[in-house]
């Protein structure tokens, strides 16, 4: 693995962490080749779904970086950032990929020395955690389906509402003006999501072929009570259905997933 | 909404290069033609990276009908020659690989415009703070980053659309918020400008904070006097219109173009303004169960000795005076300092050793007596005891004279009398025998009562011994504070506060009158402490920043706005809470809840394109697609 060189992309916004890139560079401090950065007017604007793109194309990191809190140069735009990457990380764990191979950095304008020293910081941590398991020639099929569902899932409502709320709920407070405490709210979002990516799983594994419970349970790992209720929970919404009952087990295809 | 997840899902896995292709066929009559214009920057770029195979290689890549490369592009020839590739090879799309956009881009897209390109069709690389001077001894490497950047940069120009800009009108009148002297004087200024001007002041009179002053140090007017010509300009200047008792219940719009109710003397009263301005002003902070404060008769606020002064109601046969500097600041109450106290405390002790005799006579007739000074024989004898010289012998003259009329003594943390003058006026006080007693934050005096007499205990920070000092007048210099509806003008303003509670301006060095929401201007003592001087600076600041909005007409509105696919908008109001600028609104229409966008408001930040559930929202020039293409591209080549 002594030739290996990360490929890492960066989403950097315009007016900090940028800037701070800039810095390093008229100050000549030196880091490793490896980032190839995407500029961005504010961190808030990488959709953490794009990440997940990124390591499904085979990045073996991404790096975010924006203005310190509080120095945002639209105010609030990197709270925003800070609580949507945290989906990221989950997301990436769930998926069996390392959590480190995201990094969100605040980064300010005259943080040159320290955007090179991080550069350096993240290059050496992906060479020790090695190459992207879903690039190159031989994907790890399971991982990139993971990823693909974890993809799916931060694009759609749930997740994006709930994670969109939590600045609100943090430094507003909720309709009864009532401010939520962070760490209740990240169980909540947690949870939503485990939920979140059974179902995806759960509509991912009998996209092709229609299964029973325990069928469903022994590819997916959830346990058959689980499995039970979400299918009942999907089933009410039509994206999955009774397809035939094979001896006493009725067996379920999904309506969502076509490929 | 999830079940419409699978729909999208289903759509998702080939999503960009279906897009992609989508985007090909609709704009297959415009075939993109990519010009690539790679810089030496003379040995900046090209002493690392192999500049000529790098444009080499921009030729092979798919839409690229003409690369080169210059010695300086940023120069006379190198403009020319981006020009002159527009022209010949007709050119749609433009790259240029040199230093960072955060400095060129306007140069290289103002001589795109100049040659009939669209300026929004053109990229930038950056091959030189990202990649020369960073890579200085990987020439290799450096060079194969520099070609990955390009294929990003030229991936990215191919899916740019062109935006015209636009205009929006300015509404040439004004709101001032707060009649204090900052606010007076910003409206004055802008009526003078040939604006209208709506200043609103909750209280029944003009004046503000000012009003409640003794005199003014530096120059050491009466206040009332000094500002009374300038209530009296405004009240009676034709292009200003005074609102009294009158308080700004909503605003709404964005810059040029402000609705706004004012609750005037209880009649609503609706006006369109281009500009605000807030002068909301300060309040002085309270020491409730400071120093004695509340607990003990004349332990009294800065403030309100100044009013004591002012109405001549200080109580009689007061013959010392304690300051205490510093309460509830610097790290108590509030963290920051509040800067004017010690050149106010410094007037205020002048005043008393240099005008006792002018304040005492009136003084005398003074009725009422709040304190009863009937101070232990013991402590009597120790005032005695200090007032002599060590070795019994009699004070000088000028010692006698202010010893035998009043003693200031001043405690102190530190003396910043900040000003060009103002030291000056701090060593006349200590010439005068004012005393200045240092203290250290870990340990302050105590105000305690013996009987009658208030006593103050302090650590001699010199004798390093603890020290009982009896005066009859105790004032605390309190800081400024954020008046307590601050949160509410913030949020109908939708303008931040700082962390103090003060108002945020948008830049502490480079914008200190603005918000960062344009149109909103801040000025006094409602964005810090600040003096009179500071105050009047700052309202002309405003004024001038305001008036030249109002004398241009017209705002540039921000091109790259987020674009809103009604179809998928539910409405939902996400964006709208993200957004920190009001730009985005949700409006009950034809179809229902739609999100609907505010060129004038908007900076183009693109929060809200990460935020809609329903994916609505595509923010131009920086699209998911763009941003996902552009990415890609750097782990290879994108076929588009």
């Amino acid at each position: 693995m002594a030739d290996f060189e990360p490929k890492i992309v960066g989403f950097l916004c315009n007016w900090c962490s940028y800037a701070g890139a800039d810095l390093a560079g008229v100050s000549r401090f030196q880091y490793p080749t490896n980032i190839r950065v995407v500029r961005v007017m504010c961190s808030a604007r990488v959709d953490p779904s794009i990440i997940m793109e990124m390591f499904l194309q085979g990045a073996d990191g991404v790096f975010v970086g924006g203005c310190h809190i509080g120095d945002c140069h639209y105010i609030t735009g990197n709270h925003y950032t800070e609580k949507r990457m945290k989906l990221v990380r989950k997301l990436l764990e769930k998926a069996g990929m390392s959590r480190q191979r995201f990094r969100l950095e605040w980064v300010s304008a005259s943080e040159g020395a320290r955007f090179a020293g991080i550069m350096k910081d993240f290059v050496e941590l992906i060479k020790e955690i090695g190459p992207n398991p879903v690039a190159g020639d031989s994907p790890d099929m399971t991982k990139m389906e993971s990823l693909f569902i974890a993809k799916n899932i931060l694009e759609d409502f749930r997740l994006r509402a709930l994670v969109n709320k939590q600045v609100e709920f943090l430094e507003r407070g909720n309709v009864y003006g009532k401010k939520l405490d962070e760490e209740e709210l990240d169980r909540i979002l947690y949870d939503a999501l485990s939920v979140e990516f059974d179902r995806a799983v759960i509509l991912w594994t009998t996209r092709e072929e229609p299964l029973s419970v325990r069928a469903i349970s022994e590819a997916t790992n959830i346990p058959p009570d689980r499995v039970l209720d979400e299918i009942a929970n999907l089933r009410r919404r039509d994206l999955i259905k009774l397809d035939r009952i094979e001896g006493q087990s009725p067996l379920y295809v999904s309506q969502g997933f076509e490929v | 909404m999830n079940e419409e997840a699978p729909n999208e899902e289903t759509e998702e896995p080939g999503e960009v290069e279906e897009e992609g292709s989508e985007e090909q066929t609709v704009d297959l009559p415009t075939e993109r033609r990519v010009g690539v214009f790679v810089c030496h920057c003379g040995s900046n770029i090209g002493g690392v990276i192999d500049v000529p195979s790098v444009a080499e290689y921009a030729k092979t890549l798919p839409g690229v009908v003409h690369a080169e490369d210059n010695l300086y592009t940023c120069a006379d020839d190198g403009l020319k020659a981006i020009q002159n590739g527009i022209k010949e090879h007709n050119l749609n799309r433009v790259v240029v690989a040199s230093c960072t956009p955060r400095t060129h881009a306007p140069l290289f897209q103002s001589t795109c415009e100049e040659a009939g390109l669209n300026k929004y069709l053109f990229t930038f690389v950056n091959i030189r703070e990202h990649c020369s001077w960073v890579h200085m001894k990987e020439p290799e490497k450096a060079t194969e980053k520099a070609r990955e950047l390009i294929r990003m940069g030229v991936a990215r120009v191919k899916l740019l659309e062109p935006f015209e800009e636009l205009k929006n009108p300015v509404e040439p009148k004004a709101l001032v918020i707060g009649g204090g002297v900052s606010g007076m004087n910003a409206a004055k200024s802008i009526a003078n400008q040939g604006f209208t001007v709506y200043l609103v002041e909750r209280d029944v009179e003009l004046g503000g904070f000012v009003r409640l002053l003794n005199n003014l140090y530096l120059g050491g007017g009466d206040t009332r006097e000094t500002i009374q010509p300038l209530i009296d300009d405004v009240a009676s200047n034709e292009n200003i219109e005074v609102l009294l008792s009158s308080e700004v219940k909503n605003v709404d719009g964005y810059v040029g173009d402000f609705d706004v109710t004012i609750d005037a003397n209880g009649e609503d009263k609706n006006v369109k303004v281009g500009t605000i301005i807030v002068a909301t002003g300060a309040l002085e902070y309270i020491p409730d169960g400071l120093f004695g404060y509340g607990m003990y008769d004349n332990v009294v606020t800065l403030t309100e000795f100044e009013i004591m002064c002012r109405v001549k109601k200080l109580p009689p046969k007061v013959r010392s005076i304690a300051f205490i500097q510093c309460v509830g600041s610097r790290g108590q109450k509030v963290s920051y300092c509040s800067r004017i106290c010690c050149n106010v405390a410094t007037k205020n002790a002048l005043n008393i050793v240099e005008n006792y005799n002018e304040m005492l006579g009136q003084l005398e007739d003074v009725e009422s007596v709040p304190v009863e000074l009937h101070a232990p024989e013991e402590v009597m004898q120790r005032r005695r005891r200090r007032r002599q010289r060590p070795d019994g012998a009699p004070r000088s003259t000028e010692e006698r004279r202010i010893a035998h009329q009043v003693e200031v003594y001043v405690f102190n943390r530190t003396m910043t009398t900040y000003g060009v003058e103002h030291e000056l006026y701090y060593n006349r006080a200590r010439e005068s025998g004012v005393r200045f007693i240092r203290y250290k934050y870990e340990r302050p005096p105590t105000v305690t009562r013996e009987g009658d007499q208030l006593i103050v205990t302090y650590y001699h920070e010199t004798l390093k011994v603890e020290r009982k000092l009896a005066v009859d007048m105790v004032v605390l210099s309190t800081p400024l504070v954020p008046q307590e509806d601050a949160k509410d003008v913030s949020q109908m303003l939708k303008v931040p506060l700082g962390p103090s509670g003060f108002f945020l301006e948008a830049h502490v060095k480079l914008r200190p009158v603005d918000f960062a929401t344009d149109g909103i201007f801040i000025c006094g003592t409602a964005k810090g402490p600040a003096d009179i001087t500071e105050s009047v600076v700052q309202g002309l600041a405003t004024a001038s920043r305001a008036g030249s909005l109002m004398k241009k007409g017209y705002v540039q509105a921000e091109v790259l706005t987020p674009q809103i696919d009604m179809d998928r908008c539910i409405g939902c109001r996400m964006c709208e809470s993200v957004c920190p600028y009001k730009a985005i609104v949700v409006k009950r229409g034809d179809r229902g809840l739609k999100a609907e966008v505010i060129p004038a408001a908007c900076k183009g930040c693109g929060t809200c394109g990460a935020s809609c559930p329903m994916k609505a929202i595509v923010m131009s020039n920086y699209t998911d697609e763009q941003l996902t293409v552009e990415g890609i591209s750097s782990l290879r080549e994108v076929p588009v």
